[in-house]
């Protein structure tokens, strides 16, 4: 018996890592115990991972980090959200600013319209214009994923500038104007501190949510559509419209962090709403922390998002941040193709083991036993 | 005995090359049947055909007196058939038991899905037992990919199993499999079968379809020729016709020459 | 009428040099399965380079396709040679959309360096005979466009010799069917592959002179041109270069008379309109290859 080189596979991007705690491949039935304890850890680790950034406001209180901290956890929600359809499905979209700048307009829209005093009060809105993307992403998503792969990726980035263009010329939507959003007057040093807040909300209801969708029934189905999506289809599973679901629901939180966006900023110019750079800046950022696991895009996002803030602060000119992120997508591509976690995870893991693995074995079943339990253990049709 | 499957008059091309001219299929309820035929003959379009990877507008496929014509897969799944590819595939990034927990085995919304773990207890345990079967529970763990291109084949006949089909259509299931695998796999199939299990096999292997199959059918050119047990199909004349091209003198007429 | 048929002349005239530009994108997607998302781009930068040549050097500018043209044709071998084939080795399973990726990471870049060097201000080449237009049964036929169109022609029928008549283009398609087995048979398709890489890009020298002469550009004119060169391609077929062909004029043609009939504005909606009423219906273009490919 012949056995295959132990290595896995050539490091595809969104390859699930073992090491990732929120990993379900952990075997459990052994060891029931071993499960909990994991749990317990992870769960230790993110309800810590929370409290530091819930805390960076009250000890840094400057606003320039603050409102970096807002672009941050903004950034870290599209990314987990883009994460949650692109790595687990393997279709890749360019076109989820389009989400981005729904959420911005349907915020400011209703924020006219709604008649609250700008207050803690609009924020409610923010859950809507969410939904209000989460809508619009059907059709995008029935045109857009009757393609395969490459095709999906350019009818994304038409379908974006279509959104873009529309934004553009519409006069009830501000033309190149844009809209305004009535802001609040909280003191000025403490009154980015409420969008801080409330993008951490989003942030961490959307991890949630997808450590849910991951170690779901729903999450193993896209999983098995990314590998082979034929195959998924002819065992059942419902292919078309588990990526319909998976592609509506990663456009909520993208809609929702726009509305935050809008509320912060105070105003939606088309340009910055639908930015075909939000698309490259999350993939980039995903790739970079590692597509298809949890942590991967948080990490990617909190390391590249404060750069960029940073640069579009010492430069306003947009040219050099151009430069410098085509740059660094282009080393992150070449030179780390898993992403960070993964790589770091497996380097861990090839020092940490000593013994070789074992070959897998076949062996011949118990036939009598095994007939008899498979007769009874099969449901009935 | 019913035909647990039953194809008519179904008619397929491809631009301007006929795949499938007219072909006739009946598998009976319970057996082990049998398809043969040289490369292009399209036995892997018949199967494409009846498991609704390509859509016909000549003929029909009834699956237990069912009109199952242009059914998508999905939907034939979950009828019942179930089947393998020729170049084995299997989801090569998931764990072996991950693979044998995708295959659903009842209707589930999105929304219920998204709650549940694909760990239930009771699935889980069906699982290993069928994993058991063919040998692979050591492997659970492993990612498919890791696995061999036999035991890749043993995963997807397990895979198969866990919606529990009641007919199993199997491509050229010994292609790329050494001897002794071959023969458990042989054994797999007879212990399915005894439990009542259909199955149509696609194979090259002549000496595997012939200790294995009940009834034999044989195509050439797109065409369904001929039907019968074993011994019948082997020596008939026009299959070594359809095989050898009908350039070589028969037996008979070389012993008489 | 007069201005719905001067829009269709304009259409079709300036649909040969979309076409032109399409079909190098189509080539590369043939042969190399790669999207180059930075085609859009690197027709600017042939703008550009003809715009520098064209001023610093008095070059005329046709004359300056001379320089131009292979010095892109080097751009993208090098391209090729330096990323593609690299992130071929790196990311198989998911080339195409890596490749897509690192080509939008390319046009970033060269965005960016067109604006730090040239600056924002919208520049447009001149000649004497981009004003100038023939008169024909009453309809004016521009020159510049004429001249492009007639290019267009002599270089896609160049490209068909090539590609039909000669024994690189043999390889070439055999390379585009089947990638594995065209090496099987001593094809050396990395070679094939820069030199088609360099064509298509070489091509934007062509292109981008064409549209520097009839627009005014600036660093930035590369995003609007990319949803049309993606609609074209997509819209054609993917990697089917008389798809690309047909597709480019009827869509020029198409949007000119949009422009004309209704308003200008809404002109370059139609290719996206399009692209998707296409998508919803034959999702593989009108001549695009059905299923995956064997390689």
């Amino acid at each position: 018996m012949t056995r295959r080189d132990e290595t896995s596979p050539v490091g595809l991007p969104g390859e699930r890592d073992p090491a990732d705690p929120a990993d379900p491949a952990v075997s459990d039935e052994e060891d029931p115990g071993a499960r909990r304890r994991e749990r317990v850890r992870k769960l230790t680790a993110a309800v810590l991972a929370v409290a530091v950034l819930v805390l960076v406001p009250v000890m840094l209180p400057n606003p320039t980090i603050t409102s970096i901290g807002v672009f941050t956890l903004i950034f870290m929600t599209g990314a987990t959200a883009w994460n949650g359809f692109n790595g687990y499905s393997g279709y890749v979209s360019l076109g989820h600013a389009a989400f981005y700048g729904t959420g911005a307009y349907a915020f400011a829209m209703l924020a006219k319209h709604v008649g609250l005093q700008p207050g803690y009060s609009l924020f409610a809105l923010v859950p809507l214009a969410g939904l209000v993307a989460g809508v619009v992403a059907i059709p995008f998503g029935v045109v857009a994923l009757r393609t395969r792969r490459h095709q999906f990726v350019i009818v994304t980035i038409a379908v974006f500038f279509v959104f873009q263009l529309l934004a553009y010329n519409l006069s009830w939507l501000g033309g190149s104007l844009g809209l305004f959003v009535s802001q609040p007057s909280w003191p000025g040093e403490t009154f980015n501190d409420r969008y801080y807040y409330a993008a951490l909300v989003v942030l961490v209801l959307t991890v949630a949510l997808y450590v849910k969708m991951r170690n779901s029934r729903f999450g193993l189905q896209l999983c098995a559509i990314r590998d082979d999506e034929d195959r998924a289809l002819s065992v059942g599973v419902h292919v078309g419209r588990v990526k319909l679901v998976a592609f509506v629901i990663s456009a909520i939180p993208v809609g929702m962090v726009g509305a935050i966006y809008a509320y912060f900023v105070g105003q939606v110019l088309p340009q910055f709403a639908f930015d075909p750079l939000f698309d490259v800046a999350i993939a980039v950022m995903c790739f970079t922390g590692g597509m298809g696991t949890l942590t991967g895009p948080l990490i990617g996002a909190l390391l590249l998002e404060p750069l960029q803030q940073y640069i579009t602060l010492q430069f306003s000119a947009s040219a050099i941040y151009l430069v410098v992120y085509g740059a660094l997508f282009l080393l992150v591509i070449l030179f780390l193709p898993r992403g960070l976690i993964p790589t770091t995870a497996q380097a861990w893991r090839a020092r940490r083991s000593v013994t070789p693995e074992e070959p897998v074995e076949l062996g011949a079943p118990p036939l009598a036993a095994l007939r008899r339990r498979l007769v009874s253990g099969g449901g009935a049709r | 005995m019913s035909a647990a499957l039953e194809v008519s008059g179904v008619s397929k091309s491809f631009g301007g090359v006929r795949a499938l001219s007219l072909c006739d299929l009946q598998v009976e309820e319970g057996t082990i049947a049998g398809l043969i035929g040289p490369n292009g003959s399209g036995k892997t379009t018949l199967f494409n055909v009846v498991t609704g990877y390509e859509r016909i507008r000549q003929g029909e496929v009834h699956f237990r007196g069912r009109r199952i014509t242009n059914s998508p897969p999905d939907t034939v799944f979950k009828l019942g058939l179930g089947r393998t590819f020729q170049l084995t595939r299997i989801f090569a990034r998931l764990t072996v038991m991950e693979n044998m927990l995708v295959a659903t085995q009842h209707r589930e919304g999105w929304l219920r899905s998204m709650l549940h773990s694909p760990h239930a207890p009771g699935e889980r345990r069906r699982a290993l037992e069928l994993l058991e079967f063919v040998g692979l529970a050591a492997a659970r763990d492993k990612p498919a990919g890791v696995l061999s291109y036999g035991q890749q084949r043993l995963l997807e006949f397990a895979y198969i199993l866990v919606a529990d089909p009641q007919v199993i259509l199997l491509d050229e299931p010994a292609s790329g499999v050494n001897l002794t695998l071959i023969e458990q796999l042989a054994d797999r199939i007879r212990d399915c079968n005894a439990e009542g299990r259909t199955f149509l096999v696609v194979e090259h292997n002549m000496e595997f379809v012939m200790g294995l199959c009940d009834k034999v059918t044989v195509m050439h050119q797109g065409r369904t020729i001929m039907s019968g047990a074993p011994e019948e199909v082997r020596a008939h004349p026009d299959v070594l016709d359809a095989y050898l091209g009908g350039d070589f003198p028969r037996a008979d007429e070389l012993a008489g020459a | 009428m007069r201005a719905v048929a001067q829009g269709l002349i304009d259409g079709v005239l300036t649909g040969g040099v979309y076409a032109l530009m399409a079909a190098g994108l189509t080539l590369i997607f043939g042969v190399l399965d790669v999207i180059n998302v930075a085609q859009a781009i690197l027709v600017v930068v042939g703008a550009y380079l003809s715009y520098t040549l064209s001023i610093h050097l008095g070059l005329d500018l046709f004359l300056g396709l001379l320089v131009t043209m292979p010095a892109m044709f080097l751009f993208g071998a090098v391209m090729e040679w330096g990323l593609i084939r690299r992130l071929r080795g790196l990311h198989q399973g998911d080339f195409v959309v890596m490749a897509i990726l690192a080509s939008y990471a390319v046009a970033t870049i060269t965005e960016g360096v067109l604006d730090l060097v040239y600056g924002p201000n919208y520049v447009e080449l001149q000649a004497p005979y981009v004003n100038r237009s023939y008169v024909l049964w009453g309809m004016h036929f521009p020159e510049i466009y004429v001249f492009g169109f007639l290019m267009a022609l002599v270089l896609l029928s160049a490209f068909y010799a090539v590609l039909y008549r000669t024994r690189f283009g043999k390889m070439l398609r055999a390379s585009v069917q089947n990638r594995t087995a065209a090496r099987l048979i001593g094809i050396n398709v990395d070679r094939v592959a820069f030199i088609v890489f360099g064509i298509g890009i070489s091509i934007c020298a062509a292109g981008g002179m064409i549209f520097g002469a009839t627009n005014a550009f600036n660093a930035n004119s590369g995003a609007d041109l990319v949803s049309r060169l993606l609609t074209i391609i997509v819209l054609g077929g993917l990697g089917s270069i008389g798809g690309s062909l047909i597709a480019a004029i009827l869509m020029i043609a198409l949007q000119n008379l949009v422009a004309v009939v209704w308003s200008p504005i809404w002109s370059s909606a139609v290719f996206s309109i399009v692209l998707i009423s296409v998508m919803v219906i034959r999702p593989n273009g009108l001549f695009g290859r059905i299923g995956a490919r064997a390689q």
